[in-house]
């Protein structure tokens, strides 16, 4: 058992990935000398050398086009996407790309590759460093997409979405990289991947998130236990394939669901959670799913950030709400 | 013109300095660095090849005129181009084409049949890259040229370039257009290419026209001479020249198996058809100059040649078109008997590993199918 932040759990992780398979490359603008500006790939050319953890030109449109190329080649790239809103460029490669070549293909092309994005606000960025793109993702047949919410969990997902056949996008809580340390079994047996987990049992509501959100809502549980409410949590870990199974037992006994991310809310995760579960759980629901998010405008300026983002409160006010139907 | 600041300008588009080795009129020219003496077989594959690929590309126009195919993008006029570029592959070597490349995808052993699936709607690329070392058509324009610079980069990774052994040492070409070359992917990919010395060649088939878009409208300079800004050397060919075609290829992928790295190629062609038969260049392109491209027709020079010389008469072009006949009654047949695929299926091909989300939406599709099954 060793205590690190998550930052060190993913570079273990990516140490762990490459050590094990020499075909898995790691690929992106600067992650080589400097080991990346998180510092997640610190150390690890010095260690793999340039033909494998790869310094590469400012494009992210030609880090995943390339890594398209490397993968058909029988290689397995582990692309760094340096900030959320630096992905776009290299939309056009993940949508009509990365996703479809499988299915096109029948099969026959296989794309094993991750995409590493930090997403996320709360560090206090100027503009387009502070986003939470999921949705668009998820809303791409091809793609497989995954959030971690603590170091046990990064060390251990990295190296599970670099051992799966099929593209993944990983995102990385920046805002989490070097704030609290846990402790990471690095010999443990995994969780599966695609596997959304209960972090904290109860029984009066139910409360979902993914990446960032789930330290928010675990300090919710913990405030609201000592109003005498019970909180379970869940986080939900892969987002593509969505697994609501957790989540459907839970609110079967709850019958209130709040759902939580820092995305916006209109056609966010939070969206598709509460129409499944509607639909799951119609009869047992005592409230309407309550969604908290990012609203619906472009992320704000950082002074206003907090205001912004789903914080203690926020979250509390709707579990309050759930109880007022 | 000259700038009294800045100096001169770049030459211009139409600038005419072509690698060349067979004239419009078919006579053999001698060109000081990319010469090859060819055999007659050589010489007559090469016009065996061209008649069949045009008559793959007539017989696709018709059959999409005949409500068989849902679209064809047509290659007329760029025979030469894509038979020189693809014979003059290795077998190790690795292709990446755009959705016009049926020429080379006749080098390559791809089964004609194959291509009318695809744009008959049966399916959306169905040989193995693997098999033919042909990547299945790319559709978005420029998009494959970073999947080659990469697969370039993986071909380094496996050390296996610049070893001095022909079976091993190995090239990867992609095929873009003058359209593609306006775009970020492209540019992005020369960058890529000329950062890691990566072993591409980049061929690019100027044809002339983007779909309406005349060719001045994407670049003040021939195309050849943007990879001196990239920092890797650039020629222009004549693309309606099989011969030339082949030699600057076959120079070119040499040099980057050797690991002297990317070459781009621009072969100089027009596109005689339209850019796909939902298109209607009358209304955009003046018929003087398809005529005056009529007048550079590939095959019509290498035939000229050929009888010529000696190389060929009345029999062999008889023989050759006899063959096309073949293939064109083969892919009428073979084009209407291609099933559709199985709607069931679509979810299995989503992902190496099925999601359990899809299998669930695959059985709902099921039971609902079967639903009516019942009923009828």
């Amino acid at each position: 058992m060793v205590t690190m932040t998550m930052a060190k759990a993913l570079n273990a992780g990516l140490r762990k990935a490459m050590e094990h398979d020499d075909k898995v490359l790691v690929m992106g603008e600067d992650v080589g000398t400097l080991g990346g500006v998180f510092r997640i790939t610190d150390g690890l050319q010095k260690d793999f050398g340039e033909d494998r953890v790869i310094d590469t030109p400012l494009a992210e449109s030609g880090i995943v086009g390339t890594a398209v190329g490397l993968a058909m080649r029988g290689y397995r790239p582990v692309v760094e996407i340096q900030f959320d809103g630096f992905v776009y460029p290299a939309y056009d490669q993940i949508v009509c790309q990365v996703a479809k070549l499988h299915f096109r293909s029948q099969g026959r092309i296989r794309v094993p590759m991750v995409i590493r994005i930090p997403f996320g606000g709360g560090i206090g960025a100027v503009e387009h460093h502070s986003e939470s793109p999921e949705a668009q993702f998820v809303h791409t047949p091809g793609l497989k997409v995954v959030a971690c919410s603590n170091p046990a969990d990064a060390h251990a997902m990295i190296q599970q979405a670099i051992a799966a056949d099929d593209p993944v996008v990983f995102l990385e809580p920046k805002r989490l990289y070097h704030s609290t340390k846990a402790d990471v079994d690095e010999d443990a047996a995994p969780a599966p991947l695609w596997q959304s987990r209960v972090v904290r049992p109860g029984n009066d509501v139910t409360l979902v998130g993914y990446g960032p959100t789930v330290s928010t809502c675990l300090d919710a549980a913990t405030v609201a236990q000592e109003e005498g409410r019970s909180v379970e949590v869940i986080d939900l870990r892969t987002l593509s394939p969505l697994d609501l199974v957790p989540v459907v037992e839970s609110v079967r006994r709850t019958g209130r669901l709040v759902v939580v991310h820092e995305a916006h809310v209109t056609l966010g995760i939070g969206a598709e959670v509460a129409a499944r579960v509607t639909e799951e759980c119609f009869h047992s629901l005592e409230a309407p799913v309550l969604r908290v998010g990012g609203y619906d405008t472009p992320y704000p300026p950082a002074r206003i950030e907090e205001a912004w983002l789903p914080d203690l409160d926020r979250v509390l006010d709707a579990v309050d709400r759930t109880f007022g139907f | 013109m000259t700038d009294p600041v800045f100096g001169p300008a770049p030459a211009q588009a139409g600038d005419p300095e072509l690698v060349q080795l067979l004239t419009p009129e078919g006579e053999r020219v001698h060109h000081p660095v990319f010469d090859l003496d060819f055999s007659a077989d050589q010489l007559r594959d090469f016009y065996r090849d061209m008649v069949l690929v045009r008559r793959l590309d007539v017989e696709a126009t018709a059959l999409q005129r005949h409500g068989e195919l849902g679209l064809w993008a047509q290659l007329l006029g760029q025979e030469a181009a894509q038979i020189g570029a693809g014979r003059a592959l290795a077998p190790q070597d690795f292709v990446f084409p755009t959705y016009r490349e049926h020429g080379v995808a006749w080098c390559r052993g791809v089964d004609p049949v194959r291509l009318l699936a695809m744009f008959r709607g049966v399916d959306q690329g169905s040989w193995d890259p693997a098999e033919h070392n042909f990547n299945l058509y790319t559709i978005v324009i420029g998009a494959q040229t970073l999947h080659a610079t990469g697969y370039a980069m993986g071909v380094q990774r496996d050390g296996a370039v610049g070893t001095g052994d022909p079976t091993r040492d190995t090239a990867v070409v992609a095929h873009f257009g003058d359209g593609a070359s306006s775009q970020g992917d492209v540019n992005e990919a020369f960058i890529f290419a000329a950062s890691y010395n990566a072993p591409v060649v980049f061929f690019c088939q100027n044809n002339q026209w983007a779909i309406s878009e005349p060719f001045e409208r994407q670049s003040r300079i021939p195309l050849y001479r943007r990879s001196q800004g990239f920092g890797f050397p650039g020629v222009r060919v004549d693309g309606n020249d099989v011969l030339a075609s082949y030699a600057v290829t076959k120079a070119a992928l040499q040099h980057a198996r050797e690991g002297q790295g990317p070459i781009l190629i621009e072969a100089y062609t027009y596109r005689m058809g339209a850019h796909t038969t939902t298109d209607d260049p009358t209304r955009y392109r003046l018929s003087d100059d398809v005529e005056h491209w009529k007048l550079k027709d590939p095959i019509a020079r290498l035939e000229a040649y050929l009888r010529r010389n000696g190389l060929a008469d009345d029999g062999f072009v008889a023989e050759v078109a006899g063959e096309a006949d073949r293939l064109g009654e083969r892919m009428r047949r073979e084009c209407h008997a291609l099933p559709d695929p199985d709607p069931h299926r679509l979810w299995d091909l989503v992902h190496a590993e099925k999601t359990s989300e899809l299998a669930a939406q695959q059985a709902e599709f099921d039971a609902h199918v079967a639903q009516f099954e019942e009923v009828h």
